[in-house]
């Protein structure tokens, strides 16, 4: 009796599903799905390395303060970094004078008990990069998180700050309808093409403290790597915690396996 | 349960008898962990997973405890609490990591105890209680984890929430009232994420209990073992305590190794990337996945694409999604066959394999997008998955003719039981 109830709920789903497989089956061979611009056009991240890859990569210091400098004075008009603190800052190498400065140069919204309102003052090195007041199209992101927030997310910042080009036109050949629209921009490596945001950085936009001479190619990296760290400063600590435990472990576990093989060599199992 | 021979526990410090006439946990903890459980010689590697299963949920407990304390369940601020967390509290980021990979490694150990279950029918008598524990473990195990992921209030976590919690929508007549209820509002929004977090915190205690009973459950007839032949004498099995403490404890080394790799040198690997952009009610995600461990389900759910008969599509999808795992609960009454491991059963053990790579491709289709082709890989799994538990088995353990199996565990070991000649020969 259980044998044919079960038989029979078995069928019940079986047959629901040779239905559903039908049905799309012969929707799919008979009505082939479209080809969209996205789904032809849309490029995965160009390959760049970054000196915090891998098990054992560390945060290059020096990059990164160059790329806090783009940030800075380039995508800071537009983009905050709510979840970044300036005490942070001390973490890429810069000094607690140098900290405050670069606080100092912030305003930052406070708001007065005594008054009610609320005033802008100038940034100390325990407050967090400010919000960002933005009147243009779109909606610029909090960067704090970007490269944690996409796929393969350093690089896909550096091929999207340098994959801005004109529109190729075998795309408006076969996707008319897909010409990217006035007040927005085409990259192949943002998910749908078009992005309110214009190429953001331009040869020598940036004087670096260091030298490095300010190519596009150059600042877009610096920028990545700066982004990367955001995310994730503790990332040099848990590379540099995770060997040592490793290394702990593997002990352990060759004493442990030593001590069952001990255990067990009488006993035939 | 004890086994004649089983060592019985004899306090010799005076203390340990003092305790053992007025509570007896140190017996307890021998009679069930100790020298006085006696266990078959011959239990493979698979059979270490419960013991990892244990620990996955003492760590789970830990590492969450801990997070809850730096965690605050309000919409506005759940996401900025994480992020301070593992930004600005001292080893935060290793509690998260630790916390977000022990669910991912919880589900991995957990699915090869269950297929372990599946292949040497642990489930059959005397364990049918040990296995139907189990399988509500399971389900509340998924329950925490569902919950547990919408905690961070990501993208993923509202989307997932909204999906998932969308389900009961589909039940006739009560889903729509139903879903409210469960939400607290019409969306997931404040009231939702409170109730989560209570339900979250909850949740992982009500599994301790029934994994207190599991075990018990499994203590009355003793573990089950590879040939799948009951216990007969003394030379069939060894003491808990030093053996199998020993065997489970440098497998708790290689899980550590694994585990620890994970978190820290590839924690977000098996994250999605969406969840670290703030929940946003009015941006839809283009794939909405849940995390991989419910992604089988996940292809089960998504495999129903058209009305049956009166039954809309959705509600089929959502019978099936729960219907895959309660089928497990009538697994000891639908696998009639006498013979508990596949070893000696030469047609189901190849079924059981097949079942093994359908579950990866429903699987893979889980986390794919919901496009062909694989939607139609996942209604071809999907029909597998159900004909394999509720058509194959029972058919196959009617009519199979099993292999011969040893006398005893011990004659599966030692190639010869000197009390196998003491049985009348058929």
């Amino acid at each position: 009796m259980a044998r044919i109830l079960s038989i029979l709920v078995g069928l019940f789903f079986t047959v629901a599903l040779v239905w559903s497989f039908g049905v799309g089956f012969y929707t799919w061979a008979t009505e082939p799905a479209q080809p969209t611009a996205e789904h032809e056009f849309h490029e995965h991240p160009k390959h760049v390395s970054f000196a915090s890859d891998g098990p054992f990569g560390t945060f290059d210091k020096q990059q990164l303060q160059r790329g806090f400098q783009v940030y800075q004075q380039v995508c800071a008009a537009c983009h905050a970094l709510k979840h970044v603190a300036f005490r942070d800052l001390e973490k890429i190498g810069y000094n607690e004078p140098e900290v405050k400065a670069i606080a100092a140069q912030f305003q930052i919204p406070k708001y007065d008990e005594m008054t009610g309102m609320v005033e802008t003052v100038e940034g100390t090195p325990t407050d967090y990069f400010p919000p960002v007041m933005y009147a243009g199209q779109g909606s610029p992101p909090d960067l704090s998180l970007i490269t944690k927030a996409r796929h393969d997310g350093g690089p896909y910042v550096y091929s999207l700050l340098t994959g801005y080009q004109d529109q190729p036109a075998e795309l408006l050949e076969h996707f008319p309808d897909a010409k990217t629209p006035d007040g927005l921009y085409y990259n192949p490596y943002f998910p749908n093409l078009n992005l309110a945001m214009p190429a953001p950085l331009m040869e020598d936009m940036v004087t670096y403290s260091d030298g490095t001479p300010a190519t596009v190619d150059q600042m877009a990296k610096d920028v990545s790597a700066f982004l990367i760290w955001t995310a994730e400063p503790t990332m040099d600590k848990r590379k540099q915690t995770g060997w040592p435990i490793l290394g702990f472990l593997l002990f352990a576990t060759i004493l442990g396996y030593m001590s069952y093989r001990n255990i067990w060599a009488n006993k035939k199992h | 349960m004890s086994f004649p021979w089983a060592k019985q526990y004899t306090p010799s410090h005076p203390f340990m008898k003092w305790m053992d006439e007025r509570l007896p946990v140190p017996r307890l903890v021998y009679n069930a962990v100790g020298g006085g459980y006696e266990v078959p010689r011959n239990l493979n590697y698979f059979w270490n997973f419960g013991f990892l299963a244990g620990l996955c949920l003492v760590l789970q407990i830990v590492t969450g405890i801990v997070m809850a304390m730096h965690y605050a369940a309000n919409t506005e601020v759940a996401f900025d609490t994480i992020e301070h967390t593992v930004r600005d509290v001292n080893w935060g980021w290793m509690m998260r990591y630790a916390h977000a990979n022990g669910a991912s490694a919880f589900f991995v150990v957990i699915y090869v105890h269950i297929f372990r279950g599946f292949y040497f029918g642990s489930y059959k008598a005397p364990r049918e209680m040990v296995w139907l524990l189990g399988v509500v473990i399971f389900l509340l195990m998924m329950a925490t984890a569902f919950m547990g992921y919408v905690l961070p209030w990501g993208q993923m976590s509202f989307w997932g929430a909204k999906v998932i919690t969308g389900l009961f929508s589909a039940i006739p007549l009560v889903g729509e009232p139903l879903q409210q209820w469960l939400l607290g509002g019409f969306a997931p929004d404040n009231a939702a994420l409170n109730r989560f977090f209570s339900l979250h915190y909850l949740l992982p205690f009500v599994i301790v209990g029934v994994v207190i009973l599991h075990i018990w459950a499994l203590h009355i007839p003793g573990s089950s073992n590879p040939t799948g032949v009951e216990v007969k004498s003394e030379s069939d099995t060894v003491p808990f305590y030093p053996y199998y403490v020993a065997k489970d404890g440098w497998a708790i080394g290689v899980f550590a190794i694994l585990y620890c790799a994970m978190v820290f040198f590839a924690p977000n690997y098996l994250g999605h990337p969406d969840n670290y952009i703030p929940a946003n009610p009015m941006s839809t995600p283009a794939h909405i996945v849940p995390e991989w461990y419910f992604w089988p389900f996940y292809a089960i759910l998504r495999a129903f694409t058209q009305d049956f008969f009166f039954i809309p599509a959705k509600l089929m999808g959502v019978l099936a999604m729960f219907g895959a795992i309660l089928v497990w609960f009538f697994l000891p009454w639908l696998d009639k066959s006498p013979i508990r491991s596949s070893s000696y059963r030469p047609v189901y053990k190849w079924f059981f394999v097949v079942l093994c790579l359908d579950m990866l491709v429903l699987f893979y289709c889980g986390g794919a997008a919901a496009e062909e082709p694989y939607v139609m890989i996942s209604q071809i799994a999907a029909l597998y998955y159900f004909a394999h538990f509720l058509i194959i088995l029972p058919i196959v353990s009617a009519i199979e003719k099993p292999k011969p199996l040893p006398f005893s565990i011990t004659e599966a070991v030692l190639g010869k039981d000197e009390d196998a000649k003491l049985e009348p020969t058929a």
